[in-house]
């Protein structure tokens, strides 16, 4: 625990004073704005707005721009800012199928209705650092080309194969509460849909390490990417003064849909199992990692012992989230002072009785060895 | 200040699906656009605050698997604005992101879309605001389909 400690307000003061100045950098060099960070670091925003939880790019922007670009710290930002405003309800259930793509890939499936498009992507670049960035000349302009028929209305992937029933359906919305842990502290075991809103905010490097542990052998799922689509998916909401739902615009999003090692029983006959990704913007690499550790979450659901700590759900959960995992460990750095005085008194303490302990070697009392221990 | 409750139930609103397509054309113009489209039918933008506009939240829901049970995505900032018109008409905006002087002028849109004698000339307004928005998707699609893969398959073996 920490405690109240006086003193320092001068010092405080003045180094937020500080930040400010530093934060500007160089005054020479031009400041940056809110909209150069939105629409030229569009990954790090995306990357806010999940792991904040909250979608809005030019807040997340204006975040990494007060937190001189750290991501954990934004987050906190954002998350604060959040707490401050009222929950008008949730919108209703929002639907990939109709996403307008900006990148559909398959790492299964060749030939879809509607096809692979790449997008946007650095998959395939040589990752040679580009000098030719540093003059910020203006790019040539990207291809056109006409759409073919079939990209109007492409199905999921795993819709695609569920149809044949080798993959397992998705588990049915009959209609239940929607847990929420922004509202209520989470209970274990959690159900899968707790889970996906912990894994969805929880921090990329966190998710990534452990699904790459499942990928090495710490809850082998054997996965494969059966579908990640990114773009925008309109949202709707019903105003209770209203009645009827209400477009609220759009949101970028990506989705993964991980296809995983068989299962069967008595009852069911073998077929794949899924693990579910979604994020908000283009986050292939957490979505990707989210479906990873969704899977090896299911492990009790499907019969898999429990042994590693992506299968644990305590163990992600409680661990997953950035801003809980820096509040703990940074709050070391407050004043311990009473704590550590009284740590220091004991071990005075000890060391006299063990001196003296040393200067009659034939004595053992156990009082003082228990003390010691 | 007013109950927002006097709203009339939706069974008695005329054209209930001719509404919230106006309303969501309206949600995807800009301030401008929205002000422009006001003033061509000469319509007031003075209006009565049923509640003060406001920003909040909405939780964003998904689905597990993409089609199976429900979850809580994550938020998004949304905010609404309820209004009324001197001739007792009341007109609603949602929209993402915290824009209030946008979501209250598309309040009033939606109020005076409700006037039948405004209606033709607000129409008129969010087609042109759909077409300019239709032209910047319909590029945006023809990069994307420039990106597709036209896989081909090299014939191997002995036959």
């Amino acid at each position: 625990m920490y405690v109240a400690v006086k003193g320092g307000e001068a010092a405080i003061d003045n180094a937020h004073r500080l930040l400010a100045e530093v934060r500007r950098g160089d005054p020479a060099v031009p400041e940056l704005t809110v909209a150069q960070i939105r629409e030229q670091m569009r990954l790090l925003v995306d990357r806010v707005m999940t792991e904040g939880s909250l979608y809005d790019p030019d807040l997340a922007a204006l975040a990494l721009k007060q937190a001189r670009g750290d991501v954990v710290e934004a987050v906190f930002l954002v998350r604060a800012y959040r707490t401050t405003l009222p929950r008008f309800g949730a919108t209703e259930p929002l639907d990939t199928g109709g996403m307008t793509l900006a990148r559909r890939i398959s790492a299964t499936f060749k030939d879809l209705p509607g096809g692979q498009v790449l997008g946007p992507t650095f998959d395939y670049t040589h990752r040679l650092v580009d000098f030719a960035l540093e003059d910020g000349a203006d790019p040539a302009p990207a291809a056109e080309a006409k759409p073919e028929a079939d990209a109007a209305a492409c199905p999921r992937v795993t819709d695609l194969l569920g149809q044949a029933g080798l993959l397992e359906p998705s588990p049915p919305d009959e209609g239940a509460p929607v847990g929420d842990l922004t509202r209520e502290p989470v209970d274990y075991p959690a159900d899968r849909a707790l889970r996906l809103q912990g894994l969805a905010r929880g921090d990329e490097g966190f998710i990534l390490a452990l699904g790459y542990s499942t990928q090495r052998g710490y809850g082998r799922t054997h996965p494969f990417v059966g579908e990640i689509r990114v773009g925008a998916v309109e949202l709707e909401f019903t105003p209770e003064e209203l009645g009827f739902p209400v477009s609220l615009g759009t949101v970028d999003l990506t989705e993964c849909q991980m296809i995983n090692q068989f299962h069967g029983s008595g009852a069911v006959p073998p077929q794949f199992t899924r693990g579910y990704g979604l994020v908000f913007g283009q986050g292939e690499r957490k979505a990707m990692a989210m479906a990873l550790v969704d899977r090896s979450l299911r492990a009790a659901e499907l019969g898999e012992a429990v042994v590693v700590p992506a299968q644990d759900q305590e163990f992600v959960l409680a661990h997953c989230d950035s801003l809980q995992a820096t509040g703990f460990v940074e709050h070391m750095k407050l004043p311990h002072y009473v704590d550590f005085q009284a740590e220091l008194e004991l071990v005075r303490r000890l060391r006299a009785e063990h001196a003296a302990l040393a200067a009659e070697p034939v004595q053992d009392d156990p009082t003082l060895r228990e003390a010691a221990e | 200040m007013p109950s927002v409750s006097q709203t009339p139930p939706p069974h008695s609103m005329p054209d209930l699906a001719a509404r919230q397509r106006a309303m969501a054309r309206a949600g995807e113009a800009t301030s401008d656009e929205l002000r422009a489209a006001l003033a061509r039918t000469g319509a007031v933008t003075e209006a009565q605050d049923l509640r003060p506009t406001e920003t909040g939240l909405v939780m964003v829901r998904g689905r597990i698997g993409g089609d199976g049970r429900a979850f809580n995505a994550g938020e998004a900032t949304v905010t609404r604005a309820a209004v009324r018109l001197p001739g007792g008409e009341t007109g609603f905006a949602y929209h993402l992101g915290r824009d209030r002087v946008r979501a209250r002028l598309a309040a009033i849109l939606d109020a005076h879309w409700q006037r039948p004698e405004a209606r033709p000339a607000l129409e008129a307004a969010l087609d042109a605001i759909a077409g300019r928005r239709a032209e910047a998707v319909r590029q945006a699609a023809r990069k994307t389909a420039a990106t597709r893969v036209n896989f081909f398959t090299l014939a191997r073996g002995e036959d």
